[in-house]
């Protein structure tokens, strides 16, 4: 029909470009993590083939639906025990769980806990908006203490996870938070995390407009001001020190570094008879 | 052997590579026998956190391209619903052995009882096909857990067992065949461009081709309706062809699927149908009947699901009454029923379970059946 073609995008070759629109609301959050974590596993592997994104139900769950790669849209909570069958059973491939706050760390909080004490080697990207977007903005286990939700709307009542500490204690041997207007920053540590071995964890904190902002006072403007003036990068910082306030600041950078064995390292030494 | 062993020993010989399971009573055994034995076949067990995860570990494993399964009984079962509907939409093979105790809830977990043969048809939300097979003897075991991987191979399903406490725990002889007496079926595999390819585009048994992660095929795989080329697709007509095919596939091959056994039926006037362990008991009653002078005899199904409706229709023309006897109060009984459609009476022998059906029971019933009683 036409000779003017767009020009190529540099991720067209990583895209299911025929299911461009994608649904993510303007303003979102989900859509510039999801590019960074799509230039990390451009550049990762020589061998795209081999990489496979796993994803749970939500907003961010439906970044699976949108990589040109193998890619599974599993039940809601349960992209990690997924993937972690993925991977036991063809320890040749990488793995990557990209999901949302409420899909890994409430319906799905009990994986995560032990998926990372397994030290299984998964790549968990967790896209945190503070709240479940995809139902319309109702509390999440993110949401700030008093922010107004739908399920909230005198403000909520509870704490939410520090999520680098939680990931920390049940045993993650990589974390990092970072917000999606440092893509540069989480370029890099996706790409650290999917170059090692072992479970990785990165918080990417992301404003959610439709369900979060607009009851919160929180225009996405507003949201990319709170990650510009109030994060502070402290890298190796304490993950009990980690503070996430929108008011009194935001605590960025890779905390968590260390190597121990991977599930599948320690079954192979432990469980598989030797060869006599 | 226990049967929990000899079916861990039919998985194994099924070429059963990955088990992901939670200890549950009284299914353990069979995750105890996989735990030593997989690796020793070059296999991997884990146990997870509960047994949604083990649900999804096995689906996660079996789109990488390894066979695998997971053994639970009655409150795992409930937990792995929603992931054994993933395995229905992605149309992922995996084996899910519930070794049945008395329910509801906890229940008695050391007794059994078949009581979730319902759930087993309708657990999951949504409408579907299943196939659920009932093992009636630790060699049956064995053998129906291989019959269990190559039915969900060749159809791309989950396919459960639905075995019993008493099954799972007897001790009979099991003799294991040499691996060349067994034949075993794998899944479609894909041919061709690899860019063309379509995951969901069925082949000509109505079961489409299927690639792994790691191929280069580059699937897309959701538990959303979705079209051929597995992208989702929110309409009501997508929806309605997705379901036919996934029930399709299933409806269009019974003949091959279903299996039931029968035992003196030839001139039966009073029909037991019966599965798992009470047809055990329904065969002993058979032949004490016979020795009574009653014209008995036994259907025995070895696939529960998808049902047999045409050889219960077939035998409800030419008997006098029909009789289920299960470990639960009347769930194949209803079956039953909607096949007799009034043709024959339908008479049940059935408790809510912790103990098995004995021969008297059903022979009490049968005297009442034949109107002797």
């Amino acid at each position: 029909m036409s000779n003017n073609r767009s020009p190529k995008h540099p991720l067209d070759n990583i895209l299911r470009t025929d299911r461009i629109p994608h649904i993510w609301c303007p303003g979102c959050g989900i859509g510039t993590a999801f590019s960074s974590s799509l230039i990390a596993i451009q550049s990762a592997r020589a061998d795209l083939t081999k990489t496979v994104v796993v994803s749970g139900i939500g907003c961010s769950g439906r970044g699976a639906g949108y990589v040109k790669l193998d890619s599974y849209h599993t039940t809601h909570g349960r992209a990690i025990p997924f993937a972690t069958g993925m991977k036991l059973a063809n320890p040749e491939l990488t793995l990557v769980v990209f999901s949302g706050d409420g899909d890994l760390f409430a319906i799905g909080g009990n994986h995560f806990l032990h998926a990372a004490r397994r030290n299984m080697d998964l790549t968990v990207i967790c896209v945190n908006n503070f709240n479940y977007g995809m139902t319309g903005g109702q509390a999440a286990a993110t949401t700030p203490n008093m922010a107004k939700t739908s399920t909230t709307p005198l403000g909520n009542p509870e704490l939410p996870f520090n999520l680098p500490l939680l990931a920390y204690a049940a045993g993650a041997t990589y974390v990092a938070r970072w917000t999606m207007l440092h893509t540069r920053d989480l370029t890099q540590s996706i790409g650290e995390a999917l170059a090692r071995r072992g479970f990785s964890f990165i918080e990417v904190l992301a404003p959610c407009p439709t369900g979060y902002g607009r009851r919160n006072r929180q225009k996405p403007i507003d949201s990319l001001k709170i990650y510009q003036e109030k994060t502070i990068v402290k890298n190796g910082a304490n993950p009990a020190e980690v503070i996430l306030d929108f008011k009194q600041g935001i605590t960025l950078g890779k905390f968590v570094e260390y190597d121990k064995p991977t599930f599948s390292e320690a079954y192979e030494r432990i469980c598989r008879p030797r060869a006599s | 052997m226990n049967g929990d062993s000899a079916c861990a020993e039919g998985a194994l010989a099924a070429g059963c590579r990955f088990f992901a399971g939670y200890p549950i009573t009284p299914a353990t055994e069979i995750a105890e026998q996989m735990a030593k034995r997989l690796p020793e076949v070059g296999g991997v067990f884990i146990q997870m956190e509960d047994e949604i995860a083990a649900m999804a570990a096995v689906l996660g494993a079996s789109c990488a391209g390894t066979k695998s399964m997971t053994a639970t009984s009655g409150p795992g079962f409930s937990l792995m619903m929603e992931n054994i509907g993933l395995g229905i939409t992605m149309e992922t093979p995996c084996v899910v052995v519930n070794v049945q105790r008395a329910g509801p809830s906890t229940g008695l977990p050391t007794l059994g009882a078949q009581g979730d043969m319902m759930q087993a048809r309708w657990g999951s939300h949504g409408h579907y096909e299943i196939i659920a097979l009932a093992p009636a003897s630790p060699q049956e075991f064995f053998y129906q857990t291989i019959t269990a991987f190559n039915l969900s191979e060749t159809y791309r399903l989950p396919v459960m067992i639905m075995a019993d406490e008493v099954v799972g725990h007897l001790c009979e002889r099991v003799i294991i065949p040499d691996p060349s007496k067994i034949r075993l079926q794998s899944r479609p595999r894909p041919k061709g461009r690899k860019d063309r390819f379509k995951p969901f585009h069925p082949g000509s048994n109505g079961v489409a081709p299927m690639a792994h992660a790691g191929e280069g095929y580059l699937v897309h795989f959701t538990g959303l309706t979705h079209d051929e080329k597995g992208y989702p697709v929110m309409t009501a007509e997508a929806h309605s062809e997705m379901v036919s095919r996934i029930t399709e596939k299933i409806r269009a091959n019974l003949s091959k699927i279903i299996q039931v056994e029968e035992y003196r039926l030839e001139d039966a006037d009073v029909a037991l149908i019966s599965y798992g362990i009470s047809s055990r008991s329904s065969l002993a009653a058979v032949d004490e009947a016979r020795q009574q002078g009653m014209k008995a005899g036994l259907l025995r199904l070895v696939t529960v699901w998808p049902f047999p409706d045409d050889a219960i229709r077939e035998l409800a023309k030419r008997v006098r009454c029909l009789i289920t006897v299960e470990l639960n109060l009347g769930q194949i009984h209803m079956e039953v029923e909607r096949c007799a459609g009034g043709m024959a009476p339908a008479l049940l022998v059935g408790h809510a379970g912790g103990t098995v059906i004995t021969p008297a029971q059903i022979l009490e019933k049968m005297l009442v059946g034949s109107g002797r009683g």
